[in-house]
Protein backbone atom coordinates (compact mmCIF):
# COMPACT_ATOMS: atom_id res chain seq x y z
CA UNK A 1 0.00 0.00 0.00
CA UNK A 2 1.26 3.61 -1.13
CA UNK A 3 1.48 6.22 1.73
CA UNK A 4 -1.20 9.24 1.02
CA UNK A 5 0.07 11.11 3.87
CA UNK A 6 3.49 11.34 5.43
CA UNK A 7 4.50 13.62 8.21
CA UNK A 8 8.36 13.70 8.34
CA UNK A 9 9.71 14.82 11.69
CA UNK A 10 7.14 17.86 11.36
CA UNK A 11 7.43 20.07 14.74
CA UNK A 12 5.49 23.16 15.61
CA UNK A 13 6.01 25.97 18.07
CA UNK A 14 3.88 28.81 19.05
CA UNK A 15 5.71 31.64 20.45
CA UNK A 16 4.23 32.31 24.38
CA UNK A 17 6.01 36.09 25.07
CA UNK A 18 9.49 35.34 25.96
CA UNK A 19 9.63 31.60 26.04
CA UNK A 20 7.90 28.98 23.00
CA UNK A 21 5.52 26.37 23.53
CA UNK A 22 5.76 23.20 21.27
CA UNK A 23 2.52 21.99 19.93
CA UNK A 24 3.71 19.31 17.86
CA UNK A 25 7.60 17.63 18.74
CA UNK A 26 8.89 15.46 15.78
CA UNK A 27 5.94 13.66 14.58
CA UNK A 28 6.25 10.99 12.01
CA UNK A 29 3.31 9.41 10.82
CA UNK A 30 2.52 7.52 7.71
CA UNK A 31 -1.03 7.19 6.41
CA UNK A 32 -2.16 4.98 3.25
CA UNK A 33 -4.30 5.28 0.84
CA UNK A 34 -7.54 4.43 1.40
CA UNK A 35 -7.12 4.29 5.44
CA UNK A 36 -8.99 5.72 8.11
CA UNK A 37 -6.92 6.87 10.70
CA UNK A 38 -8.48 8.96 14.04
CA UNK A 39 -6.12 10.76 16.73
CA UNK A 40 -6.71 11.14 19.88
CA UNK A 41 -4.94 12.45 23.23
CA UNK A 42 -5.30 14.87 26.07
CA UNK A 43 -5.65 18.54 24.93
CA UNK A 44 -2.15 20.16 24.07
CA UNK A 45 -1.16 16.85 22.14
CA UNK A 46 -0.85 18.89 18.82
CA UNK A 47 -3.59 16.62 17.40
CA UNK A 48 -5.35 19.65 16.00
CA UNK A 49 -2.19 21.24 14.92
CA UNK A 50 -1.38 17.94 13.18
CA UNK A 51 -4.47 18.18 10.98
CA UNK A 52 -4.01 22.53 10.14
CA UNK A 53 -0.21 21.67 8.97
CA UNK A 54 -1.66 18.30 6.51
CA UNK A 55 -4.23 21.12 5.50
CA UNK A 56 -2.03 23.46 4.50
CA UNK A 57 -3.24 26.33 7.44
CA UNK A 58 -0.28 26.29 9.66
CA UNK A 59 3.34 26.02 8.35
CA UNK A 60 5.17 23.64 10.70
CA UNK A 61 8.41 24.94 12.05
CA UNK A 62 10.41 22.72 10.78
CA UNK A 63 9.60 19.30 9.13
CA UNK A 64 7.44 18.63 5.95
CA UNK A 65 4.43 17.04 5.56
CA UNK A 66 3.84 14.81 1.94
CA UNK A 67 0.77 14.20 0.06
CA UNK A 68 1.11 11.98 -2.72
CA UNK A 69 5.18 12.24 -2.50
CA UNK A 70 4.60 16.51 -2.92
CA UNK A 71 5.32 18.94 -0.17
CA UNK A 72 2.11 20.16 1.22
CA UNK A 73 2.60 24.17 1.23
CA UNK A 74 -1.14 25.11 1.72
CA UNK A 75 -4.22 24.41 1.46
CA UNK A 76 -5.61 22.53 -1.69
CA UNK A 77 -9.10 21.07 -3.17
CA UNK A 78 -8.08 17.62 -3.34
CA UNK A 79 -8.28 17.86 0.82
CA UNK A 80 -11.15 18.62 2.64
CA UNK A 81 -11.26 19.64 5.88
CA UNK A 82 -14.02 19.57 8.28
CA UNK A 83 -14.21 21.88 11.04
CA UNK A 84 -15.51 21.28 14.82
CA UNK A 85 -17.51 24.54 14.22
CA UNK A 86 -18.91 23.51 11.26
CA UNK A 87 -17.84 26.83 9.36
CA UNK A 88 -20.76 27.64 7.04
CA UNK A 89 -21.24 30.45 5.25
CA UNK A 90 -24.37 32.07 7.32
CA UNK A 91 -25.12 34.32 4.46
CA UNK A 92 -25.53 31.35 2.16
CA UNK A 93 -28.29 28.83 1.97
CA UNK A 94 -27.54 24.88 2.44
CA UNK A 95 -27.08 24.93 -1.31
CA UNK A 96 -24.97 27.41 -2.14
CA UNK A 97 -22.80 26.61 0.88
CA UNK A 98 -22.12 22.95 -1.26
CA UNK A 99 -21.75 25.06 -3.90
CA UNK A 100 -18.99 27.20 -3.03
CA UNK A 101 -16.38 24.68 -3.92
CA UNK A 102 -17.76 24.18 -6.96
CA UNK A 103 -18.20 27.56 -7.92
CA UNK A 104 -14.28 28.14 -6.96
CA UNK A 105 -13.31 24.99 -9.35
CA UNK A 106 -15.43 26.77 -12.31
CA UNK A 107 -17.55 24.21 -12.94
CA UNK A 108 -20.73 25.30 -14.88
CA UNK A 109 -24.18 25.94 -13.47
CA UNK A 110 -25.74 23.00 -14.08
CA UNK A 111 -23.07 20.80 -13.16
CA UNK A 112 -22.81 22.91 -10.10
CA UNK A 113 -26.86 22.31 -9.16
CA UNK A 114 -26.31 18.12 -10.11
CA UNK A 115 -23.24 17.80 -7.63
CA UNK A 116 -24.30 19.73 -4.96
CA UNK A 117 -28.06 18.49 -4.94
CA UNK A 118 -26.68 14.93 -4.86
CA UNK A 119 -24.27 15.28 -2.01
CA UNK A 120 -26.96 17.20 -0.14
CA UNK A 121 -29.64 14.40 -0.78
CA UNK A 122 -26.77 11.73 0.52
CA UNK A 123 -26.57 13.95 3.30
CA UNK A 124 -30.43 13.89 4.10
CA UNK A 125 -30.79 17.76 3.94
CA UNK A 126 -32.91 17.46 0.84
CA UNK A 127 -36.01 19.07 2.61
CA UNK A 128 -33.51 21.84 3.57
CA UNK A 129 -31.39 22.50 1.01
CA UNK A 130 -32.38 26.70 0.08
CA UNK A 131 -32.64 27.10 4.14
CA UNK A 132 -30.19 29.38 5.59
CA UNK A 133 -27.40 27.82 8.27
CA UNK A 134 -29.17 29.58 11.17
CA UNK A 135 -31.87 27.20 11.23
CA UNK A 136 -30.56 24.52 11.07
CA UNK A 137 -29.53 21.96 14.10
CA UNK A 138 -26.12 21.15 14.87
CA UNK A 139 -25.25 17.64 13.24
CA UNK A 140 -27.43 19.12 10.65
CA UNK A 141 -24.97 22.03 10.08
CA UNK A 142 -22.12 19.82 9.91
CA UNK A 143 -24.23 16.99 7.31
CA UNK A 144 -23.92 20.54 5.39
CA UNK A 145 -20.07 20.92 5.59
CA UNK A 146 -19.40 17.47 5.55
CA UNK A 147 -21.49 17.76 1.86
CA UNK A 148 -19.45 21.05 1.06
CA UNK A 149 -16.22 19.23 1.87
CA UNK A 150 -17.52 16.06 -0.24
CA UNK A 151 -18.44 17.97 -3.16
CA UNK A 152 -15.19 19.14 -4.48
CA UNK A 153 -14.04 15.47 -4.92
CA UNK A 154 -10.88 15.06 -2.03
CA UNK A 155 -9.08 12.44 -2.31
CA UNK A 156 -8.30 13.05 1.47
CA UNK A 157 -10.46 14.32 4.42
CA UNK A 158 -9.22 15.76 7.39
CA UNK A 159 -11.43 16.18 10.41
CA UNK A 160 -10.86 17.98 13.41
CA UNK A 161 -13.14 16.84 16.12
CA UNK A 162 -16.26 17.16 13.60
CA UNK A 163 -18.57 15.74 15.98
CA UNK A 164 -17.46 17.39 19.56
CA UNK A 165 -20.15 19.78 19.72
CA UNK A 166 -23.02 17.02 18.83
CA UNK A 167 -25.28 14.99 21.23
CA UNK A 168 -24.69 11.88 22.48
CA UNK A 169 -27.48 9.79 19.93
CA UNK A 170 -26.77 12.22 16.85
CA UNK A 171 -22.78 11.46 16.52
CA UNK A 172 -23.28 7.95 16.80
CA UNK A 173 -25.64 8.60 13.22
CA UNK A 174 -23.12 10.85 12.04
CA UNK A 175 -20.29 7.67 13.02
CA UNK A 176 -22.51 5.46 10.47
CA UNK A 177 -22.70 8.02 8.05
CA UNK A 178 -19.14 8.95 7.73
CA UNK A 179 -18.54 5.50 7.46
CA UNK A 180 -21.12 4.66 4.94
CA UNK A 181 -19.78 7.38 2.71
CA UNK A 182 -15.71 5.98 3.17
CA UNK A 183 -16.63 2.44 2.34
CA UNK A 184 -18.35 3.38 -1.13
CA UNK A 185 -15.69 6.14 -1.82
CA UNK A 186 -12.29 5.11 -0.27
CA UNK A 187 -10.78 8.23 0.59
CA UNK A 188 -8.17 8.50 3.50
CA UNK A 189 -9.57 10.16 6.42
CA UNK A 190 -7.84 11.28 9.41
CA UNK A 191 -10.03 11.96 12.13
CA UNK A 192 -9.56 14.01 15.04
CA UNK A 193 -11.16 13.11 18.47
CA UNK A 194 -11.40 13.77 22.22
CA UNK A 195 -13.95 10.58 22.47
CA UNK A 196 -11.63 7.44 23.09
CA UNK A 197 -14.99 4.88 21.84
CA UNK A 198 -15.19 7.70 18.38
CA UNK A 199 -12.02 6.63 17.88
CA UNK A 200 -12.00 2.71 17.89
CA UNK A 201 -15.45 2.46 16.16
CA UNK A 202 -14.29 4.34 12.96
CA UNK A 203 -10.65 3.54 12.71
CA UNK A 204 -8.17 1.10 11.20
CA UNK A 205 -5.18 2.59 13.51
CA UNK A 206 -5.76 4.62 16.49
CA UNK A 207 -2.96 7.69 16.92
CA UNK A 208 -2.47 8.24 20.43
CA UNK A 209 -0.80 11.17 21.38
CA UNK A 210 0.63 12.74 24.49
CA UNK A 211 0.94 16.13 25.41
CA UNK A 212 3.87 18.50 26.67
CA UNK A 213 5.47 18.43 23.97
CA UNK A 214 2.75 17.37 21.14
CA UNK A 215 4.13 14.06 19.93
CA UNK A 216 3.22 10.63 18.97
CA UNK A 217 2.80 8.30 21.78
CA UNK A 218 1.17 4.85 20.93
CA UNK A 219 -0.21 3.43 17.42
CA UNK A 220 -3.38 1.05 18.50
CA UNK A 221 -4.30 -1.36 15.41
CA UNK A 222 -8.15 -1.94 15.60
CA UNK A 223 -8.38 -5.62 14.30
CA UNK A 224 -12.09 -5.13 13.23
CA UNK A 225 -13.34 -5.91 9.91
CA UNK A 226 -15.69 -3.46 8.18
CA UNK A 227 -18.30 -2.20 8.00
CA UNK A 228 -18.59 -1.78 11.55
CA UNK A 229 -21.26 -2.85 13.70
CA UNK A 230 -23.45 -2.11 16.55
CA UNK A 231 -22.72 -5.75 17.87
CA UNK A 232 -19.19 -4.83 17.25
CA UNK A 233 -19.53 -1.78 18.92
CA UNK A 234 -20.66 -4.15 22.26
CA UNK A 235 -18.58 -6.61 21.42
CA UNK A 236 -15.49 -7.88 24.13
CA UNK A 237 -13.00 -7.70 21.34
CA UNK A 238 -14.25 -3.94 21.10
CA UNK A 239 -13.77 -3.16 24.53
CA UNK A 240 -10.33 -4.67 24.58
CA UNK A 241 -9.01 -2.29 22.13
CA UNK A 242 -11.08 0.41 23.68
CA UNK A 243 -9.19 -0.24 27.16
CA UNK A 244 -5.61 -0.51 25.13
CA UNK A 245 -6.29 2.96 23.69
CA UNK A 246 -8.26 4.16 27.20
CA UNK A 247 -5.07 3.44 29.22
CA UNK A 248 -3.20 5.00 26.48
CA UNK A 249 -4.76 8.00 26.68
CA UNK A 250 -5.71 8.32 29.88
CA UNK A 251 -2.66 6.66 31.75
CA UNK A 252 0.12 8.86 30.30
CA UNK A 253 2.42 11.17 32.47
CA UNK A 254 -1.00 13.90 32.92
CA UNK A 255 -0.29 17.12 31.15
CA UNK A 256 0.14 19.86 33.95
CA UNK A 257 -2.46 22.35 33.87
CA UNK A 258 0.09 25.09 32.66
CA UNK A 259 0.31 22.70 29.47
CA UNK A 260 -3.91 22.65 29.23
CA UNK A 261 -4.20 26.33 29.33
CA UNK A 262 -1.77 26.78 26.51
CA UNK A 263 -4.25 24.90 24.48
CA UNK A 264 -7.12 26.01 25.55
CA UNK A 265 -5.54 29.86 25.17
CA UNK A 266 -4.43 28.50 21.27
CA UNK A 267 -8.21 27.68 21.20
CA UNK A 268 -9.73 30.82 21.79
CA UNK A 269 -7.81 33.09 19.65
CA UNK A 270 -8.45 31.00 16.80
CA UNK B 1 -45.63 47.15 20.99
CA UNK B 2 -47.41 49.37 18.10
CA UNK B 3 -50.38 50.34 20.58
CA UNK B 4 -47.99 51.11 23.49
CA UNK B 5 -46.32 53.59 20.83
CA UNK B 6 -49.55 55.40 19.90
CA UNK B 7 -50.25 55.44 23.75
CA UNK B 8 -46.91 56.97 24.34
CA UNK B 9 -46.97 59.87 21.26
CA UNK B 10 -50.32 60.33 22.36
CA UNK B 11 -49.70 60.97 26.04
CA UNK B 12 -46.82 63.00 25.24
CA UNK B 13 -48.78 65.66 23.73
CA UNK B 14 -51.28 65.78 26.15
CA UNK B 15 -48.65 66.24 28.60
CA UNK B 16 -47.02 69.28 26.48
CA UNK B 17 -50.84 70.58 26.00
CA UNK B 18 -51.00 70.15 30.11
CA UNK B 19 -47.66 72.12 30.87
CA UNK B 20 -48.81 74.87 28.05
CA UNK B 21 -52.36 75.18 30.05
CA UNK B 22 -50.76 75.53 33.06
CA UNK B 23 -49.11 78.80 31.80
CA UNK B 24 -46.18 79.08 34.08
CA UNK B 25 -43.75 78.54 30.85
CA UNK B 26 -44.34 80.76 27.51
CA UNK B 27 -44.28 77.30 25.26
CA UNK B 28 -46.80 77.08 22.03
CA UNK B 29 -49.39 74.68 22.11
CA UNK B 30 -49.41 71.90 20.65
CA UNK B 31 -52.15 73.40 18.03
CA UNK B 32 -50.50 76.93 17.46
CA UNK B 33 -47.34 74.54 16.40
CA UNK B 34 -50.24 72.54 14.45
CA UNK B 35 -51.29 76.03 12.69
CA UNK B 36 -47.61 77.19 11.82
CA UNK B 37 -46.26 74.10 10.67
CA UNK B 38 -49.05 74.11 8.09
CA UNK B 39 -48.84 77.55 7.66
CA UNK B 40 -45.36 76.77 6.41
CA UNK B 41 -46.14 73.69 4.70
CA UNK B 42 -48.62 75.77 2.51
CA UNK B 43 -46.29 78.41 2.04
CA UNK B 44 -43.49 75.83 0.73
CA UNK B 45 -40.78 76.99 2.93
CA UNK B 46 -40.91 73.69 5.49
CA UNK B 47 -40.65 71.73 2.01
CA UNK B 48 -37.79 74.13 0.56
CA UNK B 49 -36.07 73.49 4.31
CA UNK B 50 -35.93 70.49 4.61
CA UNK B 51 -34.75 69.64 1.30
CA UNK B 52 -31.96 71.99 1.67
CA UNK B 53 -30.78 70.39 4.71
CA UNK B 54 -31.85 66.64 3.21
CA UNK B 55 -29.75 67.74 0.01
CA UNK B 56 -26.65 68.61 2.51
CA UNK B 57 -26.88 65.41 4.31
CA UNK B 58 -27.27 62.82 1.96
CA UNK B 59 -24.40 64.35 -0.38
CA UNK B 60 -21.76 64.84 2.36
CA UNK B 61 -22.97 61.35 4.00
CA UNK B 62 -22.75 59.09 0.71
CA UNK B 63 -19.45 60.71 -0.12
CA UNK B 64 -18.37 59.89 3.43
CA UNK B 65 -19.99 56.33 3.06
CA UNK B 66 -18.24 55.34 -0.36
CA UNK B 67 -14.96 56.59 0.91
CA UNK B 68 -15.32 54.66 4.37
CA UNK B 69 -15.61 51.67 3.05
CA UNK B 70 -12.43 50.78 0.76
CA UNK B 71 -10.57 52.82 3.47
CA UNK B 72 -11.94 50.19 6.34
CA UNK B 73 -11.46 47.32 3.81
CA UNK B 74 -7.77 48.39 3.28
CA UNK B 75 -6.98 49.02 6.86
CA UNK B 76 -8.55 45.66 7.93
CA UNK B 77 -7.34 43.76 5.35
CA UNK B 78 -3.52 45.01 5.28
CA UNK B 79 -1.49 45.79 8.45
CA UNK B 80 0.87 48.60 6.05
CA UNK B 81 -2.43 50.56 5.40
CA UNK B 82 -4.00 50.10 9.27
CA UNK B 83 -0.75 51.24 10.44
CA UNK B 84 -0.57 54.20 8.36
CA UNK B 85 -4.62 55.54 8.28
CA UNK B 86 -5.30 54.82 12.13
CA UNK B 87 -3.71 57.17 13.54
CA UNK B 88 -5.72 60.03 11.72
CA UNK B 89 -8.71 58.40 11.85
CA UNK B 90 -8.11 57.65 16.01
CA UNK B 91 -7.04 61.42 15.96
CA UNK B 92 -10.20 62.97 14.22
CA UNK B 93 -12.77 60.79 16.01
CA UNK B 94 -12.27 62.77 18.92
CA UNK B 95 -12.68 66.47 17.53
CA UNK B 96 -16.27 66.92 17.18
CA UNK B 97 -17.11 67.69 13.30
CA UNK B 98 -18.68 71.11 14.39
CA UNK B 99 -15.12 72.21 16.10
CA UNK B 100 -14.27 71.83 12.12
CA UNK B 101 -16.67 74.68 10.97
CA UNK B 102 -14.41 77.73 11.95
CA UNK B 103 -11.65 76.43 9.90
CA UNK B 104 -13.45 74.82 6.45
CA UNK B 105 -15.69 78.38 6.74
CA UNK B 106 -12.05 80.27 6.49
CA UNK B 107 -10.91 77.67 3.40
CA UNK B 108 -13.79 76.76 2.31
CA UNK B 109 -15.67 79.84 2.02
CA UNK B 110 -19.37 80.27 3.18
CA UNK B 111 -21.33 78.16 0.52
CA UNK B 112 -22.27 74.72 0.41
CA UNK B 113 -18.83 73.41 0.30
CA UNK B 114 -17.98 73.74 3.91
CA UNK B 115 -21.14 72.09 5.51
CA UNK B 116 -20.76 69.25 2.66
CA UNK B 117 -17.63 68.64 3.97
CA UNK B 118 -18.23 68.43 7.91
CA UNK B 119 -21.06 66.10 6.83
CA UNK B 120 -19.12 64.42 5.03
CA UNK B 121 -16.39 64.30 7.50
CA UNK B 122 -18.82 63.29 10.46
CA UNK B 123 -20.01 60.27 8.20
CA UNK B 124 -16.68 59.13 7.13
CA UNK B 125 -15.21 58.84 10.81
CA UNK B 126 -18.43 56.81 11.76
CA UNK B 127 -18.13 53.81 8.64
CA UNK B 128 -14.64 53.92 8.99
CA UNK B 129 -14.44 52.35 12.10
CA UNK B 130 -17.00 50.44 11.58
CA UNK B 131 -16.15 48.64 8.93
CA UNK B 132 -12.19 48.41 10.01
CA UNK B 133 -13.95 46.41 13.33
CA UNK B 134 -16.12 43.88 10.65
CA UNK B 135 -12.84 42.87 8.67
CA UNK B 136 -11.11 42.54 11.67
CA UNK B 137 -13.47 40.20 13.64
CA UNK B 138 -14.07 38.11 10.88
CA UNK B 139 -14.22 34.45 11.74
CA UNK B 140 -10.78 32.81 10.83
CA UNK B 141 -12.47 29.78 10.61
CA UNK B 142 -14.68 30.91 7.55
CA UNK B 143 -11.58 32.17 5.51
CA UNK B 144 -9.88 28.90 6.65
CA UNK B 145 -12.94 27.19 5.06
CA UNK B 146 -12.64 29.65 1.90
CA UNK B 147 -9.06 28.24 1.49
CA UNK B 148 -9.30 24.88 1.99
CA UNK B 149 -11.93 24.81 -0.71
CA UNK B 150 -9.47 26.57 -2.77
CA UNK B 151 -10.41 30.23 -2.65
CA UNK B 152 -7.18 32.49 -3.32
CA UNK B 153 -7.44 35.97 -1.67
CA UNK B 154 -9.14 38.09 -4.20
CA UNK B 155 -11.57 35.34 -3.65
CA UNK B 156 -11.83 35.52 0.15
CA UNK B 157 -12.25 38.91 0.24
CA UNK B 158 -15.33 38.95 -2.37
CA UNK B 159 -16.95 35.91 -0.75
CA UNK B 160 -16.38 36.23 2.48
CA UNK B 161 -14.55 39.42 4.19
CA UNK B 162 -17.41 41.64 2.16
CA UNK B 163 -20.40 39.50 3.53
CA UNK B 164 -19.28 39.08 6.71
CA UNK B 165 -18.47 42.66 7.42
CA UNK B 166 -21.73 43.68 5.88
CA UNK B 167 -23.60 43.24 9.43
CA UNK B 168 -20.31 46.04 10.68
CA UNK B 169 -20.36 47.63 8.02
CA UNK B 170 -24.66 48.50 8.24
CA UNK B 171 -24.51 49.35 11.81
CA UNK B 172 -21.69 52.09 11.42
CA UNK B 173 -23.57 53.78 7.88
CA UNK B 174 -26.49 54.18 10.66
CA UNK B 175 -24.32 55.52 13.36
CA UNK B 176 -22.72 57.74 10.59
CA UNK B 177 -26.38 59.36 9.23
CA UNK B 178 -27.35 59.74 12.93
CA UNK B 179 -23.93 62.21 13.30
CA UNK B 180 -24.08 63.58 9.73
CA UNK B 181 -27.95 64.82 10.77
CA UNK B 182 -26.43 66.20 13.81
CA UNK B 183 -24.29 67.83 12.24
CA UNK B 184 -26.00 69.19 9.18
CA UNK B 185 -28.64 70.91 11.82
CA UNK B 186 -25.79 72.68 13.80
CA UNK B 187 -23.54 73.53 10.87
CA UNK B 188 -26.69 75.52 9.79
CA UNK B 189 -26.87 77.07 12.76
CA UNK B 190 -24.03 78.77 12.41
CA UNK B 191 -23.70 79.29 8.93
CA UNK B 192 -26.47 79.14 6.25
CA UNK B 193 -29.00 80.78 4.42
CA UNK B 194 -31.10 77.62 3.83
CA UNK B 195 -32.23 74.40 5.71
CA UNK B 196 -33.78 73.59 9.10
CA UNK B 197 -31.09 74.85 11.17
CA UNK B 198 -31.17 77.94 9.64
CA UNK B 199 -35.04 78.61 9.86
CA UNK B 200 -34.52 78.06 13.49
CA UNK B 201 -31.89 80.30 13.83
CA UNK B 202 -33.83 83.27 12.26
CA UNK B 203 -37.02 82.43 14.19
CA UNK B 204 -35.21 82.62 17.20
CA UNK B 205 -34.58 86.56 16.59
CA UNK B 206 -38.08 87.16 15.94
CA UNK B 207 -39.23 85.07 18.96
CA UNK B 208 -41.21 83.18 16.73
CA UNK B 209 -41.64 79.60 19.18
CA UNK B 210 -43.92 78.00 17.06
CA UNK B 211 -41.64 77.92 13.76
CA UNK B 212 -38.72 76.71 16.46
CA UNK B 213 -40.93 73.89 17.44
CA UNK B 214 -41.98 72.75 13.63
CA UNK B 215 -38.16 72.83 12.50
CA UNK B 216 -37.58 70.51 15.80
CA UNK B 217 -40.36 68.05 15.19
CA UNK B 218 -39.40 68.06 10.80
CA UNK B 219 -35.76 67.39 12.41
CA UNK B 220 -36.78 64.59 14.41
CA UNK B 221 -39.20 63.13 11.89
CA UNK B 222 -36.79 63.05 9.10
CA UNK B 223 -33.80 61.79 11.32
CA UNK B 224 -36.03 59.02 12.68
CA UNK B 225 -37.40 58.36 9.18
CA UNK B 226 -34.20 58.02 7.45
CA UNK B 227 -32.83 55.47 10.53
CA UNK B 228 -35.59 53.57 10.47
CA UNK B 229 -35.24 53.14 6.21
CA UNK B 230 -31.38 52.11 6.96
CA UNK B 231 -32.91 49.48 9.67
CA UNK B 232 -34.88 48.03 7.17
CA UNK B 233 -32.35 47.80 5.02
CA UNK B 234 -29.91 46.56 7.67
CA UNK B 235 -32.73 43.57 8.36
CA UNK B 236 -32.81 42.76 4.64
CA UNK B 237 -29.34 42.19 3.86
CA UNK B 238 -28.25 40.55 6.94
CA UNK B 239 -30.69 38.26 7.46
CA UNK B 240 -28.45 35.44 7.82
CA UNK B 241 -27.71 37.06 11.25
CA UNK B 242 -28.89 34.84 14.31
CA UNK B 243 -30.47 36.84 15.91
CA UNK B 244 -30.91 36.43 20.25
Amino acid sequence: MSDKISFRNVSHRFALGDSSFTALDRLSLDVADGEFVTVVGPSGCGKSTAINIAAGLVKPTSGEVLVDGRQVGGPGPERGVIFQQYALFPWLTVRKNVEFGLRLARKSAAERRRTAQHFIDLVGLGEFADALPKVLSGGMKQRCAIARAYAVNPTILLMDEPFGALDALTRVQMQDQVLAAWSRERRTVMFVTHDVDEAVYLAKRVIVMASRPGRLYEIVLVDLPYPRTEAMRLSPEFAEIRKRVWNAVYHQQPASMEAADDEDNRRRSK
Amino acid sequence: MLAMNVVAVVGGVALWSAVVAWGKVGLPSPLQVLVRALELARTGQLLTDALASLRRVLLGFCLGVALAVPVGFLMGWYRLARGLIEPFVQFFRMIPPLAIIPLAIVTMGIGETPKVFVIFLAAFLSSVVATFQGVVSVDKTLINAARVLGAGDATIFRRVIVPASMPFILVGMRIGLGAAWATVVAAELIAAQSGLGFRMQQAQLYYDLATIFVSLIAIGVLGLTMDRLLLALENRLTRWQERI
